[in-house]
């Protein structure tokens, strides 16, 4: 796994105990997009993930110890970020996020030379409907995040993410711990990044059960509230320009990377 | 309230010997037992120094005299606690930015290991 090409994309996947489905993700990832490397982020699982995912023919980056799923994807985003990747993008182990839709969030990723793209179940109309808590939290969410981010936000909860080089900077200093996805927006909205939302099949798990219950339901919503007004209130000096930003992470970061021949394989066929 | 004055005398003899028999035994460090030790003190001190108490029953109008300590006692182990979060706080980045470098160097070591093997 090196990441010598220009605009190199990794692909990582988050695991904990998911051994049912993800399997089955990691070879529709490597059908969708061949030649790209995945990374499965073992986050202490206590069956097979591991010898699953090795078998469907991804790498494995196995913590010692259960950091939950934002320790875990910070650990995926550090390494792609010391390896050299440009790119990285995100998907769920439980099979929810459709590998399929890979290439929409490369693409949207590179042209439109934002930092992060969310693929968004809300954006395309063929997904299957989310339950009533999971819509009422999504609905909470948009009204909240609109005057912070400045623009709507249709999916602020969506797991299926690109980032590009300077997010995956940013991302592998600071990155949300618990339920991520949406203070890992108001992060980068201190950062002055810009995100774009693009439309993503999403699926019935494959399998296991949602670890959000209808309980913890009101736990994740105060969890992430407070989150999200915590990062508003951070102080990190001055706000930095994106011109400095980008010399920091040197040319290759900054500009728009040329196709290289592995990314024209998968996207050809 | 001179039951309560004798209660909060015995909590903080209480705490002095737990915080004192831990350190002996290293299972608090030295640095953490400070505070604890510093409340537990002042506890006693306000507990049977009627002096002392009147003057802070006084200062900070409360009355009767012993509610003054429990308020003053209680915000200095409010205090303590919310230094014990920060500490906490502080440990877990840490502990988390470890095991995320010990994955990464293991995944590198493997990585070795395994271009070893198959150059050999």
């Amino acid at each position: 796994m090196s990441a010598s090409a220009p605009g190199s994309l990794l692909i990582i996947v988050p695991a904990f105990n998911e051994e049912a489905a993800l399997g089955t993700v990691v070879r529709e990832i490597r059908e969708t997009a061949p030649g790209v490397p995945v990374l499965v982020i073992n986050d202490c699982s206590r069956d097979g993930t591991v010898r699953v995912a090795r078998a469907a023919g991804a790498q494995v980056l196995s913590l010692p110890h259960h950091l939950g799923l934002g320790g875990a994807v910070q650990a995926g985003y550090k390494l792609a970020f010391e390896m050299g990747y440009d790119y990285v993008i995100r998907l769920d182990g439980d099979g929810q996020h459709d590998p399929h839709s890979i290439p929409a969030v490369f693409d949207a990723l590179r042209a439109s030379g934002c930092q992060m793209v969310i693929g968004s179940r809300f954006v395309g109309d063929d997904n299957p409907p989310s339950s009533f808590l999971r819509r009422l939290g999504i609905r909470f969410f948009r009204l909240v995040l609109r005057p912070i981010l400045g623009k709507a936000v249709r999916d602020p909860t969506s797991g299926f993410v690109g980032v590009n080089r300077e997010a995956l900077q940013v991302f592998s200093q600071s990155f949300p711990l618990e339920y991520p996805e949406i203070e890992a927006l108001v992060v980068l909205q201190r950062k002055a990044f810009e995100f774009l939302e693009v439309p993503c099949r999403m699926r019935r798990r494959m399998a296991g059960r949602s670890s959000i219950t209808a309980l913890k339901s009101l736990y994740y919503i105060v969890h992430v509230l407070l989150g999200v007004f915590v990062n508003l209130l951070k102080y990190e000096g001055r706000r930095p320009r994106r011109r400095r930003h980008r010399a920091e992470l040197g040319e290759a970061g900054g500009a728009p990377a040329a196709p290289s021949t592995q990314e024209d394989t998968w996207k050809a066929s | 309230m001179e039951g309560l004055l004798n209660a909060l005398t015995g909590l903080s003899l209480l705490l002095i010997v737990m915080v004192l028999v831990s350190v002996r035994r290293s299972h608090i460090r030295v640095e953490y037992s400070v505070s604890w030790l510093g409340a537990a003190l002042t506890l006693l001190v306000l507990s049977r120094s009627r002096y002392v108490m009147h003057w802070l029953a006084e200062l900070l109008g409360i009355t009767p005299p012993p509610l003054a300590v429990l308020t003053l006692v209680g915000c200095l182990f409010l205090l303590v606690l919310f230094r014990l979060s920060v500490i906490i706080s502080a440990l877990k980045d840490t502990n988390i930015a470890l095991a995320q470098r010990v994955a990464i160097l293991e995944f590198h070591l493997k990585a070795l290991d395994e271009k070893g093997k198959a150059q050999a």
